[in-house]
């Protein structure tokens, strides 16, 4: 492996110093140490090049090569997106260019047991929470440690021991404004003992520029702590976007992922599970359409430190035009990690002969009395299940839409929300038609 | 006016002629069974008239109502009314099949002018249907063939086929594989939907079938050709002396410039 070369980050620096002296003083001391070991991380490795094992396949020159400056005031009109977006009857909690919106957040009925609000009220007001920043690692995470570098705000969720959260939890990310605009908003889920919560995050773009939305998500769940989440990665046409998500699990614990990503220009999701206490499970889940020229990149890492842990991987791609996708799944089996049962699938439907899928399983298993599979599965349309639904009648458009409804659905219908997952699928729908249609006409031309 | 006149059909898979020529006219409400050894053509004659991507026609004509049925798309064939029950029906995981049946029926009610049926009404005709042909209602809301049992995908297919209600059935090998209950309630199921106007063509291996659904017509294929065609009791003469029998026949009609093809489908024409 050969070391990344530091490449055009001066003038991310050069943005971080601004915000260090300007906005970013008035921080905690603890806080501002972080963000300095972030800094020093990033200053030190740079923007990855393809040369960096983790980032063969993606090239991140564009997003490098951008002088974006870092989010400020209010995008256009963002109230149209929220209420676009908004699962009726959450609890809404609205970050505008990287910092809380209360004027678009819903925090009106927030459900007994469960703590929202701001993150750089949380750290103004000291919240004890907060001591579990931090977790995501920021050396060789050069998107990481931007964000880490840069944090601020954005939301704190926090569920109290035992309770049960029935009321939906939606954070609405969005970036924009004049400018090539960058945002490094941070989430942080602790939820207690035997808690629960469905959370739904929703990242948007503003219209214009190709802005730069680079999450870090931290979660920590306690004891038999039940956490859905859902990134929904819709609204980032032609934009920038890298998220990671780490993610800490205690003894019986379950945490389930789901990431769905319509489209974008570049997307990275680094998806971290560190199983660290005995029997905990997860689900990692992602489905994906990537059109155009996107490149959407799923990085995943399941940890398995203690024994009796399962996690289970399951990964979709619909890929068409000239799309680009990554997957890269890497299952740790710790020695002491015995009666491990982890299973992986990524499968890829190829529309297009221009488009492509990397797809690299990585397991790094130590212990040995463990159970893991994985498998991959690239390629296109069964032509015999096509032929059976059009010989029952079916138009070829209705008999993909069929199939490929069929295929996404198994991702789709676990997301836990079922607005949000209702909005996803009629979403993925409309663009993949947008797309076939322009797939059919450009074979008939 | 016959349902469906095919005329010189000739097919080819993957470059291979298959079909070399096949004439065979099918009126309303006819049955025809077609039968023959294996390699003979039969499953081929059935692809092709269903439009399956992998046969070519490379000669000849079909007409089905007096429309040009080769020039139509697979689809457009089911929905104005030919139905084929697969030899090995598709399994399609996450597709339910309630579902599925039910956007396929109402593609073919609209093909003839006719309104959507609604979720209750569509219940309602796959309740009826699946009283008729023992489908188990737990059935209808799994993925289409998924896991079923091979008896069970025959059976689900001749389940589409009576919520369809095609104008031309055409069964292939529908009998193989199933055990005689099960041969008995598809059977049951056929004859039930035969009527003045519905026409069948029962593609089949062995005579079993055909002593539940009885037919008007049998017509034995051979190296891609029809070389007898007969009522029912030529299924039962085929049963007896084995296909064997038949390719003497068919060295025989060769040594005479097929002669036996022509007098088989003269039969079929009277």
């Amino acid at each position: 492996m050969t070391t990344p070369v530091a490449e055009r980050q001066d003038s991310f620096l050069a943005e971080q110093a601004r915000f260090a002296r300007g906005r970013g003083d008035a921080a905690p001391a603890w806080l501002k140490t972080l963000r300095e070991r972030g800094r020093a991380a990033f200053a030190d490795a740079g923007f990855p090049t393809t040369r960096h094992e983790e980032w063969r396949f993606t090239n991140v020159q564009p997003i490098a090569q951008t002088p974006f400056r870092l989010g400020e005031g209010t995008p256009t009109n963002p109230a149209p997106i929220v209420s676009r977006v908004a699962t009726p009857g959450a609890v809404r909690l609205v970050l505008l260019n990287g910092r809380f919106a209360p004027e678009l957040s819903d925090l009106g009925a927030v459900p007994v047991g469960l703590k929202i609000g701001s993150l750089a009220t949380a750290i103004a007001q000291g919240a004890p929470e907060c001591s579990l920043l931090g977790q995501q690692p920021v050396e060789g995470q050069p998107f990481a440690a931007l964000n880490t570098a840069f944090l601020e705000d954005g939301a704190l969720i926090a569920v109290r021991k035992g309770a049960v959260i029935e009321t939906p939890i939606h954070v609405i990310v969005i970036a924009g404004g004049t400018g090539k605009t960058m945002v490094h908003p941070r989430v942080l889920v602790v939820a207690g003992e035997a808690s629960q919560a469905s959370l739904g995050i929703s990242f948007l773009t503003a219209a214009g520029e190709a802005h730069l939305t680079n999450a870090v998500i931290e979660a920590s769940l306690g004891e038999q702590a039940v956490v859905d989440c859902c990134l929904d990665q819709r609204g980032t046409e032609g934009a920038f976007l890298v998220s990671n998500l780490h993610v800490t699990t205690a003894r019986a614990a379950t945490f389930r992922l789901r990431t769905i990503t319509l489209g974008g220009r570049i997307v990275r999701n680094d998806a971290t599970a560190v199983l660290a206490g005995e029997g905990a499970h997860v689900d990692i889940d992602g489905c994906y359409l990537a059109d155009g020229a996107s490149l959407i990149d799923n990085h995943t890492t399941i940890d398995h430190a203690m024994p009796h842990c399962t996690s289970h991987e399951l990964y979709k791609g619909i890929l068409d035009g000239k799309a680009k996708a990554v997957f890269n799944g890497r299952i740790i089996v710790r020695l002491d990690a015995q009666k491990t049962d982890s299973k992986q699938t990524n499968r890829a439907l190829l529309l297009s002969d221009d488009a492509t899928i990397n797809s690299n399983p990585q397991l790094e298993i130590f212990a040995d009395d463990v159970k893991c599979t994985h498998g991959a599965a690239v390629g296109q349309l069964d032509e015999e299940a096509m032929f059976y639904l059009q010989a029952r009648g079916l138009t070829v458009k209705d008999a993909r839409d069929m199939l490929i409804h069929a295929y996404a659905g198994e991702v789709l219908e676990r997301i836990a929300i079922p607005h949000l997952r209702a909005q996803l699928e009629r979403e993925l729908f409309v663009q993949l038609d947008r797309d076939l249609a322009d797939h059919d006409r450009a074979e008939r031309g | 006016m016959s349902l469906l006149s095919i005329q010189n059909l000739q097919v080819t898979a993957e470059d291979k002629p298959i079909l070399r020529g096949i004439t065979l006219d099918i009126n309303p409400g006819e049955v025809h069974a077609i039968m023959g050894p294996n390699g003979s053509g039969k499953s081929t004659l059935a692809r092709a008239l269903s439009g399956h991507p992998g046969y070519q026609v490379t000669g000849g004509r079909v007409l089905y109502r007096g429309e040009d049925l080769l020039d139509m798309p697979a689809d457009e064939r089911a929905r104005k009314g030919v139905f084929m029950a697969f030899q090995y029906p598709v399994e399609i995981p996450g597709v339910n099949n309630a579902y599925f049946l039910k956007a396929a029926l109402n593609a073919t009610r609209k093909e003839r002018g006719l309104d959507d049926l609604d979720a209750i009404d569509f219940m309602a005709v796959m309740k009826e249907k699946a009283k008729l042909l023992d489908v188990d209602e737990k059935m209808l809301q799994r993925s289409v063939n998924e896991g079923f049992s091979g008896g069970e995908k025959k059976r689900n297919e001749i389940f589409h086929m009576a919520v369809l209600e095609p104008m031309l059935a055409i069964l292939d090998e529908t009998d193989s594989g199933l055990d005689i209950d099960a041969l008995r309630i598809v059977s049951s199921g056929v004859n039930a939907m035969r009527n003045e106007e519905r026409s069948f063509i029962v593609v089949t291996h062995y005579q079993r079938l055909l002593n539940y659904i009885v037919p008007d017509f049998v017509h034995v294929l051979s190296e891609g050709r029809i070389v007898k065609s007969g009522g029912r009791e030529l299924a039962l003469e085929l049963e007896e002396k084995g296909y064997g029998w038949i390719e003497g026949v068919q060295a025989h009609a060769s040594d005479e410039g097929h002669a036996g093809t022509d007098r088989a489908n003269l039969a079929v024409r009277s």
